[in-house]
């Protein structure tokens, strides 16, 4: 069966940037191997045939994801798509050597819409932690400020109306392997040695031209 | 003098229920409040290996389960303290934490008693009358965990897979339900036989993402004379088949 190559190069496993034992000792290469090499490599590959001969075939992902949310009453296809749209998020989201605290444009804004960075570390942790079963936390950007949220399972903020900055997967796979039980020691090692401020930090500008050009 | 007796009888009782409630409070309106517990389990951490690890039951039972019951207890006691207040949007809010954590005590309860280490009769299948309603509903035992299979592993996020007893409608069914939700929240007249956990963490550093390879392998060690005896006693009254 002849494929042509813009269906398959809109839903591709694109690897993460950086090595899969790049992250160790914080996140170890196995957790990788699986994460990225079984868990989203299946959401890839499940949303290709799901779609197939489909009219959401050859969409773009982000097509995908808003029309298969269909405002809450999911679509089969939502899944895998969002799922696949949001670990590629996420391994952009981290980097060795990564962590602490940001600095410039993104502390400043950080420190006007939580008062502090310490708060809005409290406030995502807090996020991260609470959400029950599987899901997200994200930092994102809506309406000229940033906010804090919590999505279930494969829920993101594209569908809620704003744009994702920061995410932490904290679907029990993403750190079973390396923290078993302990989510809480899982966060706090994500934000104190993996957050890439840098991408967080170009994220949020584009989000903030796409706002502007499109008001 | 029976007065007296009748109201010194009284007192004794008031000031032992005071005696016995939990807490400062001295509210004589709230009963005494029994808080739950973990409970064993009822064979060794590694006796249902090689189904299950004995890594994966010592995490599930020591920190999963005794979290949910942890923190259900911390939850009722603020809900008792805020019922106490009259704190009306407090009880309303502390009802998703009642129903995660006391969801999941109650639904790990249940589940260690749906298994058995197979020495102990793990995995051997179920006599009648339960047998009979299972060929009768669900065309064969072998159709009841192909069913139970599927939809364990069609359960997107983290979940439960149940085999139960609709009191109501005298059938039985297989339901999934989302996070700790125990079977009662898809019907109240269902009846839970068999839970099935399937967060990741039931199986997580035993079959990594191969749910499954799980599901196949847990019936090796499902405990067929626990859901006989729950649907015996559930059916007694009943006249199904």
């Amino acid at each position: 069966m002849a494929t042509s190559s813009a269906v398959t190069a809109n839903y591709v496993l694109k690897p993460p940037p950086f090595a899969l034992d790049a992250l160790e000792p914080h996140m170890s290469k196995q957790t990788l191997e699986f994460h990225w090499g079984k868990h989203h490599r299946a959401y890839v590959d499940n949303l290709k045939k799901q779609v197939l001969g489909t009219e959401l075939e050859g969409k773009p992902l982000e097509h995908i994801i808003h029309s298969t949310y269909n405002n809450g009453e999911l679509l089969p296809a939502f899944n895998n798509a969002a799922q696949a749209w949001n670990h590629e998020f996420f391994w952009e989201s981290m980097k060795p050597g990564g962590g602490g605290k940001p600095t410039g444009e993104l502390l400043a804004l950080l420190e006007r819409d939580f008062t502090s960075y310490e708060k809005f570390y409290e406030e995502f942790n807090a996020a991260a932690a609470t959400q029950f079963g599987a899901g997200w936390a994200w930092l994102a950007y809506a309406n000229d400020k940033l906010k804090v949220v919590k999505t279930p399972n494969a829920v993101n903020p594209l569908v809620l109306g704003s744009f994702p900055l920061l995410t932490i997967d904290v679907w029990e796979h993403a750190y079973y392997l390396d923290f078993q039980n302990r989510r809480p020691d899982y966060i706090k090692t994500f934000m104190t040695n993996l957050v890439s401020w840098e991408a967080v930090s170009a994220r949020l500008e584009a989000a903030k031209a796409a706002s502007s050009s499109s008001s | 003098m029976t007065t007296t007796v009748i109201i010194i009888i009284f007192l004794a009782i008031f000031a032992t229920s005071l005696h016995n409630a939990r807490g400062a409070t001295m509210e004589p309106c709230l009963e005494s409040m029994k808080t739950a517990s973990l409970p064993d389990l009822p064979y060794a951490y590694d006796a249902l290996e090689p189904a299950i690890s004995e890594e994966i039951m010592r995490l599930h039972h020591q920190k999963h389960h005794q979290t949910y019951v942890t923190q259900y207890n911390k939850a009722l006691n603020s809900l008792r303290s805020a019922m106490a207040d009259g704190d009306h949007s407090s009880v309303v809010k502390l009802q998703s934490l009642i129903k995660f954590n006391g969801g999941g005590h109650v639904n790990h309860a249940i589940f260690w008693k749906n298994l058995a280490p197979i020495h102990e009769g793990g995995g051997k299948p179920p006599h009648d009358p339960l047998s009979s309603a299972i060929d009768a509903h669900f065309g064969s035992l072998e159709g009841l965990i192909q069913k139970m299979n599927a939809e364990g592993a069609a359960v997107q996020g983290s979940g439960w897979v149940w085999f139960g007893l609709d009191r109501e409608l005298k059938r039985l069914v297989v339901e999934t339900t989302a996070n700790q939700d125990p079977l009662v929240t898809k019907g109240s007249h269902l009846v839970p036989l068999i839970g099935i956990d399937v967060w990741e963490h039931a199986y997580y550093p035993q079959y990594k993402n191969a749910r499954a390879e799980y599901l196949k392998n847990i019936w090796t060690v499902i405990n067929w004379k626990y859901a006989s005896d729950v649907f015996e006693k559930h059916t007694r009254d009943l006249d199904i088949n």
